[in-house]
Parts: C-alpha cells; sequence; structure tokens
C-alpha cells in the first residue's frame, strides 16, 4: 500500500443518502480476478445519465469525493473501494461510513474522513459555489481545510500511523507470531475442523 | 466477588483475543474462515505474490455460490475463469472445497450451519457481509474485504476495533401470517440502515427464543442491512437440538464438554448494552418494502407512502429518488402493486422451513399468468431434502422454475436477472438499485408473501388468496 499524508485537489458532491456498494461498483465487475481496472465501473448506472455530477467538467479530475450519510453500506466487495481509487479519488469525506467500506478503504489508501452534519453541509455550499474550491486534508496533523472550512478530524492513532507509513498488515501481525501459536494450542478440542 | 456481568458477543470476543495493546485493535483467532469464488481470487493473488502460505487450511473452507449458474446452461466465459480460479486456488492452497456439483454445495452462509460447521462461541469471518447470519448460533460472525480475506488466510486472525453493543429485545407471539423476515423488516424500518453501525446487535425477548433456528438465521442476515457489524442470538435448546448429530458437530464426550460450554455463553444478568430497543411482536405484520434500502418499508395493509411527509430532509430526498426509481406513486395501497418476477431463494429465506412455507401457501394453485417464478434453493442439501418431500413438484405444477442451488437472482451475477423495469417480489434481503439486474424493482417479502403474491399478481397474503 501506498503511504499517504496529505491529499490536496478539488471535490466532487454526492449528497445521496445511504450510497451503496451496488451503486459505486456494480456485480457484474466482480467477476474479475484482478485487483485493478475498475475505474470505468465507477457508479456506472447512475453515470449513463449525463447530468450525473461524475459527468460534470467542472468536477474532472476531483480527488476527494463528498458524500451523503452512511457511505458504502451493504455489499463486503473491496471493488468499491479499488473502483474510487482507480477514479483517481484519495479520499472520502461523510458523516458517517458503513463499517466494512470503511476497514477497506484504510487497508487501500483510501482516507475516509468524518466531520459533523454542519461541517458536511458547509463543504456542499462550499464546492457547489466554487467547483475549484481547493481542499486539503492533512493526516499528520488531522487537519481539514477549505475555503470558510477549517475542521479538526477524528481518526484512531493505529489506522493513521498505518496509512503514513504505508504498513502491510499481514507483517504486522506475523510480528505476533508467537502468541498466535501459543493461542492455538490452547484452543478447546470439540472446535470444528472441515478436515472430518 | 464474582466477575463483572457480560453479554454473549464479550464473552465471545474475549476468548479469541490473541494480542491485546493500547491504542491498536484487539487481534483476534478465526475459527473459521468461509470463501467463496467472487471475493477471493485477489486474496490467493496476494498471498502468492508475496509468497506466503494459508496458514490453517483445516479452518477454511470454500464454495462456489454468486456466480455459478443455477439451470442447465453453461456459464459464460468471465464467470467459468472465476469458477475455475477457485477451484484453482483451493487446490494449490489445500482448502477444502465444495463446487458446482458437489452435494454440499450452497450458499456459503447456508452450507456452513447445515454440515453443523457453525458452533456457538465461534469465531466466523467470510468475504460476504451476511456473514452474521451465523450469529444465530450465537457465534460472533461477520463480513470482510478482501484484504482482510488475504491476512485471515495468511495468519487465520484478524485485528478488530472493540465494537459497541446493542440489545434489540422482541417480545410477545407473532401474529400467524407473520415470520422472521417481518421480525427483521420491522426492526430495521424502526432503527434505520445505519442505527447498528459498529454495533454488534444481541436479539433477544420471547419472540426470538420461540423461533426456528432456521428462523433465526433470517433475523441475524440482514443485521448488515441496519447497518450492524454482526447479530446474535444466545444458544439455548433450540440451537442445541439442532445441532445434534450434523456431521461437523461435536460427538460423544466432546458433545458433552461443548454442551457444558455453550450454556455459559448467554448474556448475564444485569449485564449492560449501550443500546436497548424494545418491539412488541403482537403489533407487528408483515412488511413488503416500497423503497431502495430496507429500512423503507410499510405492512402490506399499507400504501406507498408520500415523501413531503418526511421531516429530515436527507430521508425525504431518498425517499423522492427511490419512489421514481421504483416507478410507484404515494398513495398507492401495496395490495394494488403488480408484479413481473418473484424470486423465492438467497441466504435470507432459501432454507427447507422457507420452501415448505412457500410451497403450503402454492400448493394446488397456479402462478398468475405473465409472472416469472423462480425458486433457488440455498444449497443443494436443502434441495434434495426438499425433494424428497416432494415440495419440487408442488412448485413446479404451480408454474415455478425449481432450480440448483447458488445466490442466483439476489444479486444478478449470473444470468437469473430481472430486466428493466420489472419488478420483483423478493425474498432476498437487498432492494437497492440494479441490484437484481440494471433497472430492475426490488421489493422485499416473506416466502408466505412470495409465494402469494406469485398466484395472486400483485401483493398479497396467503389469507387473501380464494
Ligand atoms: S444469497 Fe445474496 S446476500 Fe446471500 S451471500 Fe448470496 S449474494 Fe450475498
Amino acid at each position: 500500500m501506498e503511504p499517504i499524508r496529505l491529499v490536496v485537489g478539488r471535490a466532487l458532491p454526492l449528497p445521496r443518502a445511504d450510497v451503496d456498494t451496488d451503486q459505486i461498483i456494480p456485480s457484474h465487475w466482480l467477476k474479475r480476478l484482478e485487483r485493478t481496472g475498475y475505474g470505468a465501473g465507477l457508479f456506472e448506472a447512475w453515470r449513463s445519465d449525463p447530468g450525473f455530477v461524475l459527468n460534470d467538467p467542472r468536477y474532472r479530475g476531483a480527488s476527494i469525493l463528498l458524500a451523503g450519510p452512511n457511505f458504502g453500506c451493504g455489499s463486503s466487495r473491496e471493488h468499491a473501494v479499488w473502483a474510487l481509487h482507480d477514479s483517481g479519488f484519495r479520499a472520502v469525506v461523510s458523516t458517517r461510513f458503513a463499517d466494512i467500506f470503511k476497514s477497506n478503504a484504510l487497508r487501500n489508501g483510501l482516507l475516509t474522513v468524518e466531520l459533523d452534519d454542519a461541517t458536511v453541509a458547509l463543504l456542499f455550499d462550499a464546492v457547489r459555489v466554487d467547483p475549484a474550491a481547493e481542499i486539503a486534508i492533512d493526516l499528520e496533523r488531522r487537519t481539514f481545510e477549505a475555503p470558510g472550512v477549517h475542521a479538526r478530524f477524528a481518526i484512531d492513532d493505529y489506522a493513521r500511523t498505518r496509512l503514513l507509513e504505508g504498513l502491510d498488515d499481514v507483517g504486522l501481525t506475523l510480528r505476533n507470531e508467537t502468541k498466535i501459536r501459543a493461542y492455538e494450542t490452547a484452543r478447546p478440542d470439540w472446535l470444528p475442523t472441515v478436515r472430518r | 466477588m464474582g466477575s463483572p456481568a457480560r453479554t454473549l458477543s464479550q464473552k465471545v470476543w474475549e476468548r479469541h483475543v490473541v494480542h491485546r495493546a493500547h491504542g491498536e485493535p484487539d487481534l483476534l483467532y478465526v475459527d473459521l474462515h468461509l470463501v467463496h469464488e467472487v471475493t477471493s481470487p485477489q486474496a490467493f493473488d496476494g498471498l502468492r505474490l508475496a509468497g506466503r502460505g494459508v496458514r490453517r487450511p483445516d479452518l477454511t473452507l470454500a464454495t462456489m455460490d454468486h456466480n455459478v449458474p443455477t439451470d442447465e446452461h453453461p456459464p459464460e466465459d468471465i464467470s467459468a475463469r472465476q469458477i475455475e480460479a477457485m477451484a484453482v486456488n483451493a487446490r494449490e492452497f489445500g482448502i477444502r472445497c465444495f463446487p458446482v456439483g458437489d452435494a454440499n454445495q450452497g450458499i456459503v452462509h447456508v452450507i456452513s450451519p447445515q454440515l453443523g460447521l457453525t458452533q456457538p462461541g465461534m469465531t466466523i469471518v467470510c468475504g460476504d457481509s451476511h456473514t452474521s447470519t451465523h450469529g444465530a448460533l450465537g457465534a460472533l460472525a461477520w463480513g470482510i474485504g478482501t484484504s482482510e480475506i488475504e491476512h485471515v488466510l495468511a495468519t487465520q486472525t484478524i485485528a478488530q476495533a472493540v465494537p459497541g453493543s446493542m440489545a434489540i429485545t422482541v417480545d410477545g407471539t407473532l401474529p400467524s401470517d407473520c415470520a422472521a423476515k417481518d421480525v427483521i423488516l420491522a426492526i430495521i424500518a424502526r432503527i434505520g440502515t445505519s442505527g447498528g453501525v459498529g454495533r454488534i446487535i444481541e436479539y433477544r425477548g420471547s419472540t426470538i427464543a420461540a423461533l426456528s433456528m432456521e428462523g433465526r438465521m433470517t433475523v441475524c442476515n440482514m443485521s448488515i442491512e441496519a447497518g450492524a457489524r454482526a447479530g446474535m442470538v444466545a444458544p439455548d435448546d433450540t440451537t442445541f437440538a439442532w445441532l445434534e448429530g450434523r456431521p461437523f458437530a461435536p460427538k460423544a464426550r466432546l458433545w458433552e464438554l461443548a454442551l457444558d460450554d455453550w450454556r455459559s455463553l448467554p448474556t448475564d444478568e444485569g449485564a449492560r448494552f449501550e443500546n436497548e430497543v424494545f418491539i412488541d411482536a403482537r403489533a407487528l405484520r408483515p412488511y413488503v418494502t416500497w423503497g431502495t434500502n430496507p429500512a423503507q418499508s410499510v405492512t402490506i395493509d399499507g400504501a406507498v407512502p408520500d415523501p413531503d411527509g418526511i421531516g429530515d430532509e436527507a430521508r425525504r430526498e431518498a425517499a423522492r429518488r427511490a419512489l421514481r426509481y421504483q416507478d410507484l406513486r404515494p398513495g398507492t395501497p401495496v395490495r394494488e402493486i403488480a408484479v413481473d418476477a418473484v424470486f423465492i431463494g438467497s441466504c435470507t429465506n432459501a432454507r427447507l422451513e422457507d420452501l415448505r412455507a412457500a410451497s403450503e401457501v402454492v400448493r394446488g394453485r397456479r402462478v398468475r399468468a405473465g409472472i416469472r417464478a423462480l425458486v433457488v434453493p440455498g444449497s443443494m442439501r436443502v434441495k434434495s431434502d426438499a425433494e424428497r418431500e416432494g415440495l419440487d413438484r408442488v412448485f413446479r405444477e404451480a408454474g415455478f422454475e425449481w432450480r440448483d442451488a447458488g445466490c442466483s437472482m439476489c444479486l444478478g451475477m449470473n444470468p437469473d436477472v430481472l430486466h428493466r423495469g420489472e419488478r420483483c417480489a423478493s425474498t432476498s434481503n437487498r432492494n437497492f438499485e440494479g441490484r437484481q439486474g440494471p433497472g430492475g424493482r426490488t421489493h422485499l417479502v416473506s416466502p408466505a408473501v412470495a409465494a402469494a403474491t406469485a398466484i395472486a399478481g400483485h401483493f398479497a397474503l396467503p389469507s387473501d388468496l380464494r
């Protein structure tokens, strides 16, 4: 995973609530075996409407998605994060994210920034008035800057460090090999294995 | 003095902590990792790239369900490649796999409980959000993404922050035309699509205790539709009776040991939940969703709501969008909405009990002309059990197609899809835009309501049929 420290760019506003991962990337894209190449599938059904914000030239090149509440609900498909990443997004801002989406994002260097209702409402206004408004998210300092908005956001230290350093999860866990082995020898006998 | 009172989920959590450090998520041991063809190929590639193996193939089970054909037609090339990749990965990494054609193949959340692999007190993960289903047996089970799949394959552990807790108590006798599906749809209507975010829900109360194992699975299955990390029901005699004698359940002395342990799992008297919700089952009615998220529902006696009456702006706008997409007008009585298709299937409602309930309704009747009606059993075992009872004949004679096991029209990856503009009464769990096929319109209902709707041609209760 690439380390991530700063995200600077313009934001694409998508004020809908409960945007589910079936909308972010429809299921027929999940037949692929690769980890990349999902950009063209991003919001596939919605973007067939020429009026959809992703087709609006004023927001072209946006690297931040400004989303409605409960973004990323539904299916566990990590493809949703891959599709956003492949389309150039490096951060999503919302008042609330679905759990699995947030965890998938964290593992792919896609920053999820949670801000309060009032701040998100201000942001929507700001990028509607000026689509080219520059937004700067500083993960190291946990700050969020946009025209008229200066906010701090919460992210736990562990997640922040992993994003900043682009750490490999498996490698980190394997440092606990002795503990894993000890746990394994103490597991009760009645627990099933699939070998029977 | 005794130790502090703990909840069911806390007990299961605590016994799986491998490593705990301040400022870090807990590292939990995974007792069972379920794998399917759609979310795993990139994880196996990751292992290959890093030169890693699967740590515990004996605690890992694979099947093929999401993308498999459920009729006699061979899959299209791209799907065939994915199915083949699952077989190759299972072989290369030494994982047991129930492929298409195997008597044990089926939807991952149907086959594991059925085999007795899902047991109380276990941690279970799978690259699928409906892994919460397994919580019905008192297991702590949740869905994970592909990067986490790779992590579990390599380490048999997963890093998780301690979630919040929520108790949903459902009390009272369920009205006779209501099913477990109506209980969970009522719960989601009450707490909303994000009411459970960051939390593990424990379902309790006399209504839940009176549900069969199948019914409890239906309830836990849709926990994710309320945003919850997982859903659980305390194991009890219903659980133990259901498990005893299943192929992977403990036997003899081990069964006795396990039973002693399982009896210690239920939430202690006085344990505190961060959040509690109470629901009176006696007041429930069968539910039908009208919108494009599972919280947008009314009872079958109701009508399509008017978005103008919704106070919250985001929800009002979402309701307007949903009605446009669903092509519905406010005030239309639910019973007057006609359907083009009926789907009885999915990990929510395709177990034997569900098929029995639906078959009772259609027995000796005919599916309304012009309606495409499908029964897709949750597993090949469910299929053969149903056939032993003659249910396949009941469905076929009524005009239903009787298929092989798979996810099928639940998510529209195989050729079983809705066509643009088609409306479907579905026993599955998601009514998202395009979920059952681009432009398709989904209404979530119980198996009995789906069956009655197939006969009537519009939403109906079994008791509405002449
Ligand atoms: S039946 Fe539907 S919800 Fe269940 S695992 Fe398959 S696709 Fe997912």
